[in-house]
């Protein structure tokens, strides 16, 4: 299994059944092809679906029914339309379980940077800072270093998209949760030292005694 | 009351210094027809209010390129080059809200309320210059309600009432800013007589819509 599949099931193993979870793009959106077998996850598009499906067939999508990356999709049983106001009041009111999303850069305070690299080209905020400040949850699914250098910091350098928001950090080397103490290594993948996953954080890693191993298949 | 005209016609309302809202999320219920018979209008100085300034085979980005726009209000450009070109000509025009404030603003300002507080954006640069205040042990930025002159909008079927239904994930901006500008274009995907669509599937009041333009039917 390749780096974001392993990331996004262990981040799957996360949920619970009956989560409303919104995926962002990339890894985040693999999350889906992990749901364990009898679980019922209802996926929010910000722009205006909740019960979201997987991509439509080529062919058969309508311009009606796009995800939030504007790809054509299908629903499942159950869905709603909604309007991008009530999308985002959900959001807002906390009936969001949990955002799964990606970043630029991640602290050891919690503070997330996923919107905008100064100088470069100008993406936008989009629905992430209403996700990151209104979900229950809230899930950075990544790999671990951008070109070998450190995506996990002391302290986000470039423009947050939310402050003391994070609540946990999965990558292909482990899963870290942020405390008021700082970043708690609680789970080490497979094949990796505990050195090794310090040596790719430029935070200071707090190491339970007894570590947990990542299993899954 | 006959609301259907023409796209000439209706867009001859919107003049030099006007905002336009433009409903659509990317392709998603953009309004095509009208921006096509946009390009090239006489206004000038438009702010122009879209989540995301269109897909690159959207006529909004012909709009920004015929110099017609000074301002963009939006939460996200990066499938645009010509608003990337604005904003590299000129940071100031590029106006950001995240998506839930905008469309916040924009039901704010069709509603009567003319302010909010909101938990989004604290801590962040979106709090810059606003009022930050404390409400039961969190903080909320205010942010003020947004309303436009010309609203330019699309509906899969409209009644000649003007009540539009809406399909899929076409609602997203769209129905929000029938609400919240002077003046309300609906491009019709179909035009029907009134009473012909199930008041139970209206997603938006034909009370909000001054125009309804029915766009032509696409060549199979």
């Amino acid at each position: 299994m390749d780096n974001k599949n392993f990331i996004a099931k262990r981040v799957a193993m996360m949920l619970n059944d009956g989560d409303v979870v919104n995926l962002g793009i990339g890894i985040p959106q693999l999350v889906a092809n992990y749901i364990p077998d009898g679980m019922t996850v209802t996926i929010h598009a910000e722009n205006g679906i909740i019960g979201a499906g997987g991509h439509a067939p080529e062919g058969l999508g309508t311009d009606n029914i796009v995800d939030a990356g504007g790809v054509c999709i299908t629903t499942v049983p159950g869905a709603q339309f909604v309007t991008s106001t009530d999308s985002f009041g959900a959001i807002r009111g906390g009936h969001i379980s949990a955002t799964i999303l990606g970043a630029m850069q991640v602290d050891e305070h919690g503070n997330l940077a996923n919107w905008c690299i100064p100088g470069k080209r100008m993406g936008g905020i989009g629905g992430a800072m209403d996700l990151v400040s209104g979900a229950k949850l809230v899930i950075v699914a990544m790999e671990h270093t951008a070109k070998g250098n450190p995506k996990i910091l002391r302290e986000c350098t470039f423009p947050l998209t939310g402050r003391k928001v994070v609540d946990v950090i999965v990558t292909e080397m482990g899963v870290m949760t942020v405390t008021d103490k700082g970043l708690v290594l609680s789970e080490i993948a497979p094949g990796y030292t505990v050195e090794q996953v310090q040596a790719a954080t430029e935070a200071e890693l707090i190491i339970p005694h007894n570590i947990k191993v990542i299993d899954i298949e | 009351m006959n609301k259907i005209t023409t796209a000439k016609e209706a867009l001859a309302h919107i003049k030099d210094g006007d905002t336009v809202m433009v409903g659509g999320f990317l392709q998603c219920g953009s309004p095509e027809y009208l921006l096509s018979q946009f390009v090239g209008h006489p206004a000038r100085n438009l702010t122009l209010v879209n989540n995301d300034m269109g897909v690159p085979t959207s006529s909004l980005g012909k709009v920004l390129e015929a110099g017609q726009v000074s301002d963009l209000i939006c939460t996200y450009i990066a499938q645009n080059e010509a608003a990337q070109k604005m904003y590299k000509a000129n940071p100031a025009c590029l106006h950001i809200n995240p998506q839930g404030t905008l469309t916040e603003r924009i039901r704010c300002g069709g509603f009567g309320i003319a302010a909010f507080y909101t938990p989004t954006g604290v801590g962040t640069v979106i709090e810059e210059g606003k009022e930050v205040r404390e409400f039961n042990g969190k903080l909320y930025v205010m942010e003020k309600a947004l309303r436009g002159n010309v609203a330019i909008i699309r509906a899969s079927v409209v009644d000649e009432f003007g009540n539009c239904y809406m399909k899929g994930s076409s609602k997203n901006y769209n129905a929000a800013m029938a609400t919240a500008c002077d003046y309300v274009i609906v491009e019709a995907d179909e035009l029907v007589p009134t009473g012909s669509i199930d008041p139970e599937l209206v997603t938006v009041s034909g009370i909000y819509i001054d125009a309804i333009v029915p766009a032509p039917k696409e060549e199979k």
